[in-house]
């Protein structure tokens, strides 16, 4: 009753309420002129009980520079790279995709317990690690070893961190593809996805204190962003006004799951605005716009402190893994289409041919010549010793703790006494 | 986490500690002994550190501007401002991460959870990151970081906010796991875990915040930091050992104190330290008594009490046993709510006395 009461004063306060703003504002009937002031909402009220329904927004575009053809669409965005710059970015995408393949095959002979490929997203590697500066911090996934090359990270490195041997710059202690370079600033990758989102939002917390000028970028799928950490790493990016990009690679597929049973909605980029973050959506597999987009991205974090958001559209052409067939959840019909049609490297290789940067012969020789560099590394690292494994106590603190000295001190023991069970000559010495 | 019950969680322990939290943050009893609650103690390390250096922030919900659910951090934004006393949107996962990519990035964060209950939204963080990050990297990324909070039961507040971690986190190489009783163990345990190169877990206990202990002028200095890994003898004796960690010290020491009455001289060690675990210690002091009762709150199954007979059991001690060792431990149970059940669920002096005597064979 009492409610009753209230509703109806309401109504009528309300009424004249309205009565009274209409005359005051006779062409507009849905706009007040006094505003929202929640502590969570400032702005316009409306008196339309209208809902937003998402399907019915413009998706947001797909930036690029090049068509598929690798033709330059606006030659005003064509970035002005020498012809030495421009051969060099092939050889990384040429030297990326002969490793994927013969590592590939490695695995399939036993040689190495596990691998992923890149193919298919090499633009997206290639065309992000030319813009960054080589002081940035990087925090990647798992399909961005095209990053780590781009820094310096050499064949030889990469094989011993697959062989895990004791050149490895992981001393054997994590698995394959998880690389990490103190060197070239390139954080140990972590298996359980997504956790490194928030953690690089944390080290472009430290790098905002320095004020060193540099930025942080992380790299993640879409299926990684469906994980609670990338929502509160970007919420918190946000809220922190860090200097951070965050790299979507969108490649279709998070294992066997298709991005139509991954999200609804517009994609990543659209969370972006959402959580109040400046972002760009980009043909992943045109190294030009993702160079520009991260450039510009760069500029965006460092200059104004605050995160960036590109989600490049690509499309996985490998396997997810060596774990993985993928022609159980995808046609192979679908595959060929993508890698006849929308080649990332195709594309940049049409462009530079055009050029006259890159011919066939140049082409065969490049081949060739990786082709060398990896069969000699793939030898080299099988033929280097095992990390000694004494190492295997190590690193687990700054310092051996008394417990970890007994536990290595009773397998020296037991090694002492049944040596002659071990093949200790494949080992580095004790 | 859910918002409404972290406000109704705070406002029950800001009505527990209202005298302490108006209370004066160092109250001198005698000219050389000065007594100070935990939570000061806890408040004054974090205090000297953020002064010592520059790379330590404090991180959480609430730390900041709210002075931390439980007002450890009392004041602590006021003075080094929201560059190193740092509140956080909801969310455990969110700013562990942070936190871990800030270590990684060369800061030393304190990372407050308002209980360790909610550490477990930001456990893979913990355990995936922070703890194995150096060991995968072979030293290349190091985590000097520190997680910190309330752990274990405290008064009227239910399974999700009472289960102790200690079993859980001293479980995983490359954490060390401290677990302060006093006021000087807090202080000084938490210096250490800040300054120590490695990820380090406080577990502290919300109804010891409240409580008062002298300060010896030693753990007043700026100085004043307790090796991590090293036990102690709260109170000497040759009948039995009674080891504990966090609050089960108390229920030792009453126990002990109950025991002297009948001519039972125990000794009582406090852990201080979970992981690296004072084995030394711990075999020293039943090579002296030959019986052993453990008390923790936890639950028994794989807790803190098997491990210490575990390693008994592989140590020469064994030998020196001359009854079998006893656990005191809460329920094996999720802490009610209600009192009398909460109350019948966790171990109290009396426990410990039934085990000392059922141990020394005494009625």
């Amino acid at each position: 009753m009492a409610s009753l009461k209230l509703i109806q004063l309401w109504n009528k306060k309300s009424t004249s309420f309205y009565r009274s703003l209409f005359r005051r504002n006779l062409t507009s009937a849905t706009s007040i002129s006094d505003k929202a002031s929640f502590p969570g909402y400032k702005g316009e009220f409306s008196t339309e009980l209208q809902f937003i329904y998402p399907e019915n927004n413009s998706q947001i575009q797909c930036y690029r520079v090049m068509n598929r053809k690798g033709n330059i669409i606006d030659p005003s965005h064509e970035p002005q790279f020498d012809h030495k710059t421009l051969l060099n970015m092939y050889t990384y995408m040429n030297l990326l995709a002969k490793f994927d393949i013969i590592m590939y095959e490695a695995q399939r002979q036993g040689r190495i317990s596990f691998y992923m490929q890149n193919h298919g997203e090499t633009a997206a590697q290639i065309g992000s690690a030319a813009a960054l500066d080589s002081q940035d911090l990087i925090y990647a996934q798992y399909r961005e070893s095209g990053v780590l090359m781009y820094r310096g990270f050499t064949i030889q490195q990469f094989c011993d961190q697959i062989y895990g041997n004791s050149n490895s710059s992981c001393k054997g202690k994590q698995m394959p593809v998880h690389y990490g370079s103190k060197e070239f600033n390139f954080v140990t990758i972590s298996s359980p996805l997504a956790t490194q989102i928030p953690q690089a939002v944390g080290s472009a917390y430290a790098y905002k204190r320095k004020q060193n000028g540099l930025c942080v970028i992380t790299y993640f799928g879409e299926g990684a962003a469906s994980e609670g950490d990338a929502h509160a790493a970007m919420n918190f990016a946000s809220v922190f006004d860090v200097p951070l990009i965050f790299f979507c690679r969108n490649n279709g597929y998070a294992i066997s799951t298709p991005v139509k049973e991954q999200y609804r909605g517009d994609g990543i980029a659209a969370r972006g605005p959402a959580y109040g973050i400046v972002t760009i959506r980009v043909d992943g597999n045109d190294l030009f716009a993702v160079y520009n987009a991260t450039r510009a991205a760069r500029q965006i974090a460092i200059k104004e402190s605050r995160p960036v958001l590109i989600e490049a559209m690509t499309y996985r052409l490998g396997h997810h893994s060596t774990s993985d067939d993928s022609t159980a959840y995808r046609s192979v019909d679908e595959i060929n289409l993508w890698e006849k049609g929308d080649n990332p490297m195709n594309r940049f290789r049409n462009y530079l041919f055009r050029k006259g940067i890159l011919n066939e012969k140049i082409e065969e020789e490049l081949t060739e010549e990786h082709r060398k560099m990896i069969m000699e590394s793939i030898t080299k690292s099988e033929r280097t010793k095992n990390m000694k494994p004494t190492e295997m106590f190590l690193d687990v603190f700054d310092r051996p703790s008394q417990s970890l000295l007994k536990q290595q001190n009773e397998f020296l023991d037991h090694l002492k006494q049944n040596k002659e069970h071990y093949p200790l000559d494949t080992y580095e010495k004790l | 986490m859910n918002i409404a019950a972290k406000k109704l969680f705070k406002s029950v322990n800001v009505l527990v500690f209202k005298s302490s939290k108006n209370g004066l943050h160092v109250t001198k009893v005698a000219p050389s002994t000065v007594q100070m609650t935990v939570r000061d103690a806890l408040n004054s390390a974090i205090d000297e550190e953020l002064a010592r250096d520059q790379k330590v922030i404090l991180i959480g919900e609430e730390v900041a501007k709210y002075d931390g659910a439980y007002k450890v951090s009392k004041g602590l934004f006021a003075k080094y401002g929201e560059t190193r006393v740092i509140d956080t949107p909801i969310s455990e996962m969110g700013f562990t991460g942070i936190a871990v990519g800030a270590a990684m990035a060369g800061l030393k964060p304190v990372c407050e959870f308002m209980t360790f209950n909610f550490s477990m939204q930001a456990i893979d963080q913990v355990v995936n990151s922070a703890a194995k990050t150096y060991y995968m990297s072979a030293g290349q990324v190091s985590v000097p970081i520190v997680f910190r909070g309330p752990n274990g039961s405290a008064l009227g507040v239910a399974a999700q906010h009472s289960q102790c971690f200690a079993a859980w986190y001293s479980h995983v190489p490359g954490l060390k796991v401290v677990s302060p009783y006093s006021s000087e163990d807090a202080k000084g345990l938490l210096k250490a875990a800040i300054r120590d190169p490695n990820p380090v877990v406080c577990l502290e206990n919300e109804i010891m915040y409240g409580v008062s202990f002298p300060m010896s002028q030693e753990a007043l200095s700026s100085d004043y930091v307790i090796p991590i890994g090293k036990a102690k003898i709260e109170r000497p004796g040759k009948h039995i050992t009674l080891i504990g960690h966090s609050r089960a010290v108390q229920f030792c020491l009453e126990a002990a104190a109950e025991m002297e009455k009948m001519g039972v001289e125990c000794e009582v060690l406090n852990l201080r330290t979970l992981r690296p675990l004072d084995e030394e210690a711990i075999i020293n002091s039943i090579k002296k008594t030959n019986h052993l009762v453990t008390v923790e709150q936890g639950w028994p199954q794989y807790g803190v009490g098997a491990e210490i007979i575990a390693k008994i059991m592989e140590s020469e001690a064994f030998n020196y046993l001359d009854a079998p060792i006893y656990r005191v431990s809460g329920a094996d149970v999720p802490l009610a709510y209600a009192k009398s059940l909460e109350s019948n669920s966790l171990p109290t002096a009396q426990n410990v006395i039934k085990s000392i005597k059922k141990s020394l064979n005494i009625n």
